[in-house]
């Protein structure tokens, strides 16, 4: 198989996983193992196949259809693309895995549905990941926001319906009002969508011009969460839970984050918003967004919603990275994509284990129940710290690059943004970890839950095992930030 | 054998496109049998589609074809001309009329008493002949005269509803379509006394030499107005919604993809090959009625369709604001402006009929086309509710559909003409059609029907066939768009006069 097929085929894989699990719908166990077949042998192409023609150097394309003069439907792999579809495919393993124990221990229903739209989600994610061109990106990124609109309202009540409404309507709304306007912009002064290293727009856009079509591109990209489009990430949070952490904390909202770095990388070209400053609005408008999400997260009781905001702060830090121009800046937030994926989704698979194990939502009710969930409270706690970018975490790296970053910008109120936000995620995170295992249970814990004295108190095992393995991961990530660091080289020289 | 057959016919086959259905609807009234009626019907009407195919490829092959009627030479006898603009406009005609006829029986067995089918039918395709006739002929006058035809036997085919609203709905109908007509041949003959000529090709070498006095002017607000009329342009719409909404769901489906498809022709045709464009927008400044015209219908037509209850008119107001996205297009007067309201043209034809037809489908299961008549259906007709979703995503220019490529040539028309805020208008009345599109999304999978709804089933094959062969093509010509663009972008140099 050539390394081109190999492309084309990771983005149509989890499609053809689809017409499986709906064969097997009435036998649950057969259906379920269709998708981690389908996830497994996805990654497996990705990162056996694809990677290694990447690492040396390679650009595998693919050319589909001329869609419209100039604008082909195509894919290319570049470093950030490669490094943003082996999370997505890697990370869908894991989550395939806590599906099973979560749906099931909850007793959620249309669970067919619900695999096939995740499927549709992470081919649209791949798809995003590979696209040579805004174009294709553009619509594989609808792609997702149509493919995860039934996923945000699974439970199909009054709620689900208007939080549905808010993620469709924002997503949509951007994307259509602003993003599109961007890409037509852009193909009539450059004749095309084309990602290029250098970016396509030097010496074609100039002055204010700049900064209006950069500011499409930002708040079009709807999925990257920039204030005042944020809107739609705590409305989705009714979704289950493993669509809050691998769509909400890594699919969607990476592929927006992603979107505008690949933008400001390979279509403006950080030299050129180097020379002309127009990036500087844009890091004011993440450092805000970072800030101000955080300490909204402080006030939130419920912890999905508490997660959704810290993932709304989150994000700003690579389009940070990405507006700062600099070579750190856009390594570190590149590498944020990966490292915030796998301290993320921790966070969100144990916040569905504490629902499905101890039936609690909110955070202030979690006391003492660490002694009763300590695998859960246990790689909470690993999240947390990676989160908060602490070593020997894989969050301490991108921080790191990211402050470099700044530095290289001369930007010295951005390290304070950072410096700060990372207090400000000690203080909305560590109370979690703090109440569970420090607290005593309020009186009436036990007999809340007909559970006989003390002893472990865990959410099925399925629940448990994928946010231990991937707290695990955030450890081990600090020690493979190396390689990922060596890929995404590649970017930012040619 | 059909070898032997086109050369037999071949030269005289845009004299067959009129002619055959034309005679064709006197044959369904002697039948007057039901489905037999029906069987002559879509042997004349997949005939005419595979006629339109092969003028459009000698079109392309060989270029304009001029046909003189009883062999009297133009521009004394009558001219049949077709070029690459009506070559384009016939395909789209003949296909949607071939389509939405094979989808009929069973809609109308439940709508139109089946004694009167043979009837129907004889005034479908004399309806279809006026449309074709108006679409290839090269005579003004004539343009009147299918006008004519197409007009009387649509207010009668609309008269068949099955409420009494359908007789007022005509009638309103009759009144404005008869002053629309009655203006064009106001403007027809106007041009007549200034050139002396009914030939269209000719009157554009006579009016170049007259240069614009005030009966030009005079002329062309005369055949604004009557085109604007039939075509239902904003504030001129008024008798589409009630039309649209009590008509029988397939006369609905043929006349919104059709009947105005056909009057947009004829206005570009007149604005661009006839007056010109330098003088229809240089001298005489269409573009600043049309414009702002084409900009309020986009948006009063999507909002007030958003707070329909009967999906049938939600859609026939949102076709008021899709013609106004074709207007914009012909307003822009540039080559990617007129590319963009010509595909979408091409686009509109065949997502609003797709849709009209899933509406046919759902009143023939559930009885109603009201919104609360939806809950449920995503369940109980997944393959029809599919095929509303897929075309619905088109209306609101979801990319690799339709809908998208004609939005792409409307806003690059629009910024390369400089006028950014008519592009973001563009770009913020789609949204308005995602909301009208998904509160019946919303319904259909999110709301369950009531206890006592009676048990539906999916709708039959025979219309589940064509709603998918119109829900499909607004994904194929999203994704290949090598026919419609191409034909529409080189439709529109040819009458800016650009060269490839």
């Amino acid at each position: 198989m050539s390394v081109e097929t190999a492309v084309g085929l990771a983005v149509v894989w989890p499609l053809l996983g689809i017409p499986l699990i709906a064969l097997f719908r009435r036998w649950p166990n057969v259906r379920e193992t269709a998708t981690l077949l389908t996830a497994g042998s996805l990654f497996a192409i990705v990162a056996k196949v694809i990677l290694p023609a990447v690492m040396v150097g390679g650009r595998p394309r693919l050319d589909l259809v001329e869609v419209l003069p100039g604008l082909n439907l195509a894919f290319e792999v570049e470093p950030l693309g490669m490094l943003f579809a082996l999370v997505a495919s890697g990370l869908w393993i894991v989550t395939a895995l806590y599906s099973i124990g979560y749906m099931r221990g909850h007793h959620e229903e249309n669970q067919t549905r619900f695999y096939i739209c995740f499927a549709l989600a992470i081919s649209g994610a791949v798809g995003v990941a590979f696209a040579a061109n805004v174009f294709t990106l553009f619509v594989f990124y609808e792609a997702i926001t149509l493919s995860t609109y039934p996923l945000v309202t699974h439970h199909g009540t009054e709620a689900a319906k208007k939080a549905g409404r808010v993620y469709l309507g924002i997503l949509m709304g951007t994307s259509v009002g602003l993003l599109l306007f961007a890409m037509v912009w852009t193909y009539l002064v450059a004749g095309t969508t084309e990602f290029r290293t250098g970016g396509i727009l030097a010496g074609r856009v100039e002055g204010w011009q700049l900064i209006v079509l950069l500011a499409l591109y930002a708040f079009g990209t709807g999925k990257a969460a920039l204030m005042p489009f944020h809107r739609w990430l705590p409305a989705a949070m009714v979704a289950p839970t493993p669509v809050s952490a691998l769509l909400h904390a890594v699919a969607v909202v990476k592929a927006g984050v992603f979107t505008v770095l690949k933008v400001l990388v390979y279509i403006f070209g950080i030299d050129l918003l180097a020379s002309t400053d127009a990036s500087r609005w844009l890091t004011w408008a993440a450092a805000f967004t970072i800030l101000a999400a955080s300490i909204i997260a402080l006030t939130k009781d419920n912890l999905k919603a508490r997660l959704a905001y810290s993932t709304v702060s989150q994000l700003s830090y690579t389009v940070l990275g990405g507006a700062l121009a600099t070579s750190a800046g856009v390594l570190g937030g590149g590498m944020h994509i990966a490292m915030h994926a796998m301290g993320k989704i921790t966070l969100f698979f144990c916040a569905g284990a504490i629902l499905v194990g101890a039936h609690k939502t909110e955070i202030s009710t979690m006391d003492g129940l660490g002694k009763k969930m300590p695998f859960t409270f246990g790689a909470f706690l690993l999240g947390s710290l990676s989160v908060i970018g602490l070593p020997p975490m894989g969050g301490s790296w991108s921080k790191w690059y990211l402050m470099m970053g700044a530095l290289e910008a001369e930007q010295m109120v951005m390290m304070l943004v950072l410096m700060a936000s990372s207090l400000l995620s000690i203080g909305y995170l560590m109370p979690v970890v703090g109440r569970g295992f420090f607290r005593d249970p309020p009186a009436d814990f036990d007999h809340d839950h007909n559970d006989h004295g003390s002893g472990l108190h865990e959410a099925p095992f399925l629940c448990v095992l994928p946010p231990v393995l991937t707290g695990i991961g955030c450890v081990v990530l600090f020690f493979y930030a190396e390689d990922i660091y060596q890929l995404l080289m590649g970017m930012v020289t040619p | 054998m059909t070898g032997d057959l086109l050369t037999l016919v071949g030269d005289d086959l845009p004299a067959l496109q009129i002619a055959v259905p034309l005679l064709s609807a006197a044959i369904c009234l002697l039948v007057r049998r039901a489905r037999a009626a029906w069987a002559v019907a879509m042997v004349v009407a997949w005939g005419s589609f595979a006629s339109a195919c092969v003028l459009l490829s000698r079109v392309l092959q060989s270029g304009t074809i001029s046909y003189a009627e009883g062999g009297w030479r133009p521009p004394w006898g009558i001219e049949l001309r077709i070029d690459l603009l009506n070559a384009l406009v016939l395909l789209v005609v003949t296909f949607i009329c071939a389509i939405v006829l094979t989808a009929s029986p069973r809609s109308l067995d439940q709508e139109v008493w089946r004694e009167h089918h043979h009837k129907f039918y004889a005034l479908y395709l004399l309806c279809m002949t006026g449309l074709a006739g108006m679409t290839i002929t090269g005579d003004a006058f004539n343009i009147f005269v299918f006008l004519e035809v197409s007009s009387l036997s649509s207010y009668a085919l609309i008269a068949q509803g099955t409420t009494r609203r359908a007789l007022t709905s005509s009638m309103q109908y009759l009144v404005m379509g008869t002053i629309g007509g009655t203006f064009i041949l106001l403007g027809i003959g106007l041009i007549y006394m200034v050139t002396g000529t009914l030939n269209i090709a000719d009157m554009a070498v006579q009016l170049a030499a007259v240069g614009p006095n005030r009966t030009v002017l005079v002329a062309l607000a005369c055949i604004g107005v009557g085109t604007g009329i039939k075509l239902a342009i904003f504030p001129l719409h008024i008798w589409l919604p009630n039309a649209y909404t009590y008509a029988p769901a397939i006369v609905t489906a043929f006349l919104a993809a059709t009947a105005t498809k056909v009057a947009y022709y004829v206005l570009v045709r007149f604005v661009f090959s006839v007056f010109g464009a330098p003088l229809a927008f240089g001298e005489l400044r269409l573009d600043a009625v049309l414009m702002p015209l084409a900009i309020a219908a986009m948006f009063a037509g999507s909002f007030v369709a958003i707070f329909q209850d009967d999906i049938k008119r939600m859609l026939a107001y949102s076709s008021v604001a899709q013609i106004g996205y074709m207007v914009l297009g012909l307003s822009l007067a540039s080559v990617s402006g007129l590319t963009g309201g010509l595909v979408h043209l091409f686009n509109h034809a065949i997502m609003k009929s797709g849709l009209f037809l899933v509406m046919a489908a759902v009143l023939l299961r559930v009885g109603s086309t009201r919104l609360e008549a939806f809950a449920g259906l995503g369940r109980r007709m997944p393959i029809t509710m599919a095929a509303f979703v897929v075309a619905g995503l088109s209306l609101i220019g979801v990319p690799l559909t339709v809908g998208f490529v004609s939005k792409w040539y409307l806003v690059m028309g629009a910024i390369q003409g400089g006028l950014w805020p008519v592009a973001v208008l563009i770009l913020l009345s789609s949204l308005l059609a995602l909301i009208y599109i998904w509160r019946v999304v919303e319904v259909a999978y999110f709301r369950q029907p009531p206890d006592d709804a009676p048990e539906v089933s999916e709708a039959p094959a025979s219309l589940l066939v064509p709603i998918w062969v119109l829900a499909g093509a607004t994904v194929f010509f999203g994704i290949f768009t090598s026919l419609s663009v191409g034909l529409a972008s080189a439709a529109a140099r040819m009458l800016l006069g650009v060269e490839l």
